[in-house]
């Protein structure tokens, strides 16, 4: 048999036929469902009289439209999409982690905090950083919603192969960088987009020392880069993180079967040098638009070609900012540290380990929002909160997106400056006319500190 | 069913135009497909005060009639909210020229029968010159043949033939599929011996 990467092993295991026109139909092991991806799949179904084909397979969450102050409820416009995804449960026997079940937070911190993702499964979800579960050596991709209404009639999905491409990262990475800064490193290099058509598989030493939060980090994000679905092979650090959770024991699994073959082809390679990483922010609204603080934002003479020369201009435009202009000067307005890439327990910890016994800077509005309700509750057993709140930031009682997407009331104001531990830069993305900085949770710490775009390699030294 | 699109082509040359763009957060609150045409492209279209951008494309006379874009690369990355292609559609686009889009994005505007040819970049470049000239911008691109003709000359774009055939024969996908359930059936019976979700378990 010839060598097979671990994107054909898991598409291979999944597949249940052949399609005319060269899809493939592929078994879902199971799928998670939000707020507001789903409702028109549901009314879909209705239309046309189908039943959810095995309702056990799907989990619902709700966490992109709610509040996460308590008592301060969601508007109206989001009651609606919540009651309505209740209904749709309730209606269809379908689980549900709605606000106040203590399992309830961002659908991809809850998940494996669940025990429900192990090497091997396929899995989607009407959102596109599903990527994420390819940290567990698990085929994870985001959906739309005609494709949810597919996949609730069916189990299944029509889907197209993807190439593969590999990134292989060697070698010891300097202190202060953490998986944020790999996986924006890698993005900065290959290009936003670039991976459009390919499943990612991420390999070699710098990988596979990252502990599974980073694994995850590094997963969610490689949707920035256009890849639909990201991998990193399974391994005895996998195995362990499948190990108490709340499922655990539900599925068996064996990690040896879910790496690529020695001498697997790949349609491309890229190779990067971890000692060339070092801890990254984002300056433009592009996430592949990143630098070091201690460097100059591209001037027009950098760009090589008119089309470059003009997105920069837009970019800076949006962002308020100045060609040549030193990242070490911006100032921010907020501090947020949440969301799917960077909300699990060991972000908050490298987070609190910072800001232990420093004060935010005054001006500086700093929020966290913890990625679900059990990561709060193992934060504050942790004493973390105490941490946060002492430094001056707002300790969340409650868990969601919150201003990853500003879809509830965590709206950043027109033009101002959010250092944030998200995933999107885009114009508009935490509010209209706010300009969003990727990085770090510990960077979004040091930033908070100094109360402008900060690198979190000054802060280090004084640790402890 | 879709096969031929021809209309006002308008050139958007910015490339990674993200579904924030096209589709923003706050007209996401909806839990229906309907009334998403004052949201595609919101902020592009309109300033904070609701005003009409002149020096958007899609606000000036001669494309205000677009039924077809010409895009900068990347187009449609980003989220997987279907709420994009709605909008987009239901602001009268037809098809989207590009060089390569965001995956969800491209498999949401199937679904829908969004038509998006896929060309190269140089290609690409010279449709953006010849939409920005209103009097040649008339368009007509052709499923079946793969063709896009514009400035009275043929293009061959690319469409994977599962695409190219869900437009031509623009199906029911998911009711296509359940004519399949034997299939499922059998595979499923042998595929639980390994992996089987119970989320209630
Ligand atoms: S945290 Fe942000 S990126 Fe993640 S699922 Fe929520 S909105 Fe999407």
């Amino acid at each position: 048999m010839s060598a097979k990467t671990l994107y054909d092993k898991l598409v291979d295991t999944h597949k249940v036929c052949d399609l005319p026109g060269g899809d493939i139909l592929v078994y879902v092991d199971f799928h998670i469902m939000n707020e507001y991806t789903s409702p028109q799949a549901f009314s879909g179904l209705s239309t046309k009289g189908v039943p959810v084909w095995r309702p056990e397979a799907h989990l619902a969450v709700v966490d992109h439209v709610n509040g996460t102050r308590r008592r301060e409820g969601p508007d109206e416009a989001s009651k609606l999409l919540i009651s309505n995804l209740e209904k749709n449960c309730s209606e269809h026997e379908i689980a549900l982690y709605t606000l106040g079940d203590p399992r309830q937070g961002i659908e991809h911190v809850v998940v494996p905090e669940q025990g429900l993702v192990v090497p091997g499964m396929l899995i989607a979800c009407g959102d596109s950083h599903t990527t994420t579960y390819g940290a567990y050596g698990a085929l994870g991709f985001g959906i739309g919603t005609s494709e949810v209404e597919h996949l609730l009639a069916s189990q299944t999905l029509r889907y197209k192969r993807l190439q593969s491409m590999l990134v292989q990262i060697d070698g010891p990475t300097a202190p202060g960088v953490t998986a944020k800064d790999i996986i924006m490193h890698v993005i900065r290099t290959v290009g936003a987009g670039a991976a459009n058509g390919f499943a990612v598989e991420f390999a070699g030493s710098s990988i596979r020392s990252q502990d599974m939060a980073g694994r995850m980090t590094i997963c969610n994000m490689a949707v920035e880069l256009g890849a639909r679905a990201a991998l990193i092979a399974a391994d005895e650090v996998t195995a362990q993180a499948c190990l108490n959770k709340p499922h655990s024991g539900q599925f068996e699994f064996d990690v040896n079967g879910w790496q690529s073959d020695e001498g697997a082809v790949f349609a491309r390679e890229v190779i990067i040098d971890g000692a060339d990483i070092e801890p990254l922010v984002s300056w433009g609204t592009s996430p592949d638009q990143s630098l070091p603080v201690s460097a100059a934002i591209p001037t027009e003479r950098d760009m090589a070609t008119p089309a470059a020369k003009t997105a920069l201009k837009r970019a800076l435009n949006y962002m308020g900012l100045q060609e040549g202009q030193s990242l070490s000067e911006v100032k921010i307005d907020c501090a947020f540290i949440g969301s799917c890439t960077n909300s699990r327990i060991e972000d908050l910890r490298s987070a609190a380990k910072l800001l232990r016994g420093r004060n935010v800077a005054k001006n500086v509005l700093a929020i966290i929002v913890p990625g679900s309700s059990a990561t709060r509750v193992q934060a504050e057993a942790e004493g973390l909160d105490q941490i946060f709140i002492e430094a001056g930031f707002e300790w969340r009682p409650e868990s969601g997106c919150s201003m990853c997407l500003a879809m509830n009331d965590d709206v950043a104001l027109d033009g101002e400056r959010v250092a944030s531990s998200t995933n999107r830069n885009f114009e508009g993305r935490q509010g209209r006319g706010a300009r969003t900085h990727l990085m770090s949770p510990a960077m979004v710490a040091a930033s908070a500190i100094a109360g402008k775009l900060a690198d979190v390699r000054h802060y280090s030294e004084m640790e402890e | 069913m879709v096969n031929k699109v021809s209309g006002i082509a308008a050139a958007l040359t910015q490339p990674n135009v993200d579904t924030d763009v096209i589709m923003p957060k706050r007209f996401l609150k909806t839990i229906t497909r309907k009334g998403l045409a004052d949201g595609a492209f919101a902020d592009l279209r309109f300033d904070e005060d609701g005003k009409t951008r002149p020096e958007f494309i899609l606000n000036q006379l001669q494309w205000q009639d677009a039924s077809i874009l010409v895009v900068g690369n990347n187009f449609g990355c980003g989220s997987s909210r279907e709420h994009a292609v709605w909008g987009l559609m239901q602001l009268g686009i037809k098809a989207i020229i590009g060089t390569d889009f965001g995956g969800i994005f491209y498999d949401n505007a199937r679904k829908n029968g969004l038509v998006l040819p896929i060309v190269d970049e140089s290609v690409r470049n010279s449709l953006f010159v010849v939409a920005a000239e209103a009097e040649k911008a008339v368009f007509e691109i052709d499923v079946e043949h793969q063709i896009i003709r514009a400035d009275a000359q043929d293009f061959v774009f690319e469409m994977d033939p599962a695409t190219r055939q869900a437009l031509l024969l623009g199906q029911d996908e998911t009711l296509d599929t359940l004519k399949l359930s034997d299939q499922i059936q059998a595979f499923e019976q042998v595929h639980h011996g390994k992996i089987k979700v119970n989320v209630n378990k």
